[in-house]
């Protein structure tokens, strides 16, 4: 049965609380989770104060003027900073974002920052991404072609051809949307999840793809593809803008049609 | 599957690779998304149409309901109507057990008794009708 509580050794406690200095004036709180692997505690709440005159707009700059500033063990993934990498996703006011990308001002009352939802937590706002990336990798997302490339040049596209990728190739795969969806928290084991299935039809779609059949032939699994129940948290989510129900939409709809 | 199958904590010596390809694609699933999605269409007017009938019939005797029923496109439309709301419920039924139970003797148990209940409450639904519009 699913389980709808946390179990015992996953509930989240109130942790410390980080004080701003005395006569700072625009004072934000962030609730942050922490879980350290290593000390055997439950997951605890820690609230920080953050002075926003001295700290960017976006969360990710919090974040990083805590670890650097208040409390180094704070642990998250980051790089790009700017929304193209994907490290930083994390659940921020109860929605998957990436932290980069979301002003701080966006957000009333206290900053609640969660890892990633329904993932393992390797520590703090870390979620382990391991099955993801390998649900990622079963899709084969990469050009499958049994005709050989033009000796003197690239595989061509027509404009209308290379179209059908806009709105798919501008996936950066955060997560945001699989770790989004109820049927994917539910049933991760088997159903591939949003990100993953967006990466598929982006390759269904491809023109220059020769293996358009055996594609939607490994997805035509009432686990795999027909877990989606066209819940839309994905869309709804992604910091990205793109609209992965859709793209499942799609593949349902070709598989339907190949039938007819 | 078994509960402990379902922890990313437990055989871990299966490459995640192997686990997310697991028994492969079973080749189905479309014809029944077809179906849940057409059947919920057709009940849109269907639905529509047995509410209105009934309203219509609020004060009626029996013999009006029977004269009624007895027409062949009243009868045939309630029979369609029969058939997708049993075929319709036993889907959604079997998609929340499929989603949210995973014991495996529970899941078959669940599934096959939504499989006996619905056949026989709609077969029990369409013998009535049939009694009545004959």
């Amino acid at each position: 049965m699913v389980e709808f509580a946390l179990p015992r050794n996953s509930k989240i406690g109130t942790g410390k609380t980080f004080k701003a200095p005395a006569g700072t004036k625009r004072v934000r709180e962030f609730k942050i989770y922490r879980w350290n692997p290593d000390d055997g505690q439950n997951p605890r709440l820690d609230t920080f104060e953050i002075d926003m005159d001295r700290c960017g707009p976006m969360v990710l700059d919090a974040l990083i003027k805590i670890k650097n500033e208040i409390d180094p063990s704070l642990t998250f993934r980051r790089s790009c900073r700017e929304g193209i990498c994907g490290s930083c996703a994390m659940n921020i006011d109860g929605g998957n974002t990436l932290a980069c990308l979301k002003p701080i001002e966006d957000v009333k009352g206290a900053i609640k920052i969660h890892p990633l939802p329904h993932m393992p937590v390797v520590k703090d706002l870390i979620p382990d991404l391991t099955q993801a990336y390998a649900q990622l990798h079963s899709v084969q997302p990469w050009l499958q072609a049994d005709t050989a490339p033009p000796p003197d040049g690239e595989r061509l596209q027509s404009k209308e051809e290379r179209a059908k990728l806009d709105g798919l190739w501008e996936c950066i795969l955060c997560f945001c949307c699989s770790t989004s969806c109820p049927s994917y928290w539910w049933n991760g084991d088997r159903y591939l999840g949003p990100a993953a299935l967006l990466q598929a039809y982006r390759w269904i779609a491809d023109s220059r793809d020769e293996k358009t059949g055996e594609r939607l032939d490994a997805l035509e699994d009432p686990f795999k593809l027909y877990r989606c129940h066209t819940i839309m948290n994905c869309t709804d989510t992604c910091p990205k803008n793109l609209n992965p129900a859709k793209a499942i939409g799609e593949i349902k709809q070709l598989i339907a049609e190949r039938a007819m | 599957m078994s509960d402990t199958s379902r922890s990313p904590r437990v055989d871990m010596r299966r490459s995640p690779l192997g686990r997310a390809r697991g028994l492969g694609a079973a080749h189905s699933g479309s014809a029944t998304w077809w179906a849940h999605t057409l059947s919920s269409i057709a009940l849109v007017p269907l639905t529509l149409w047995f509410i209105c009938g009934m309203v219509r019939m609020v004060g009626a005797s029996r013999d009006d309901v029977v004269a009624w029923l007895s027409r062949p496109l009243p009868l045939v439309l309630m029979l369609v109507l029969l058939l997708m709301t049993f075929h319709h419920m036993k889907l959604g039924l079997e998609t929340v057990v499929e989603d949210y139970i995973h014991q495996p003797v529970a899941r078959l148990t669940m599934l096959l008794s939504i499989k006996a209940v619905t056949l026989l409450l709609g077969l029990a639904c369409i013998v009535s009708v049939l009694r009545i519009g004959l």
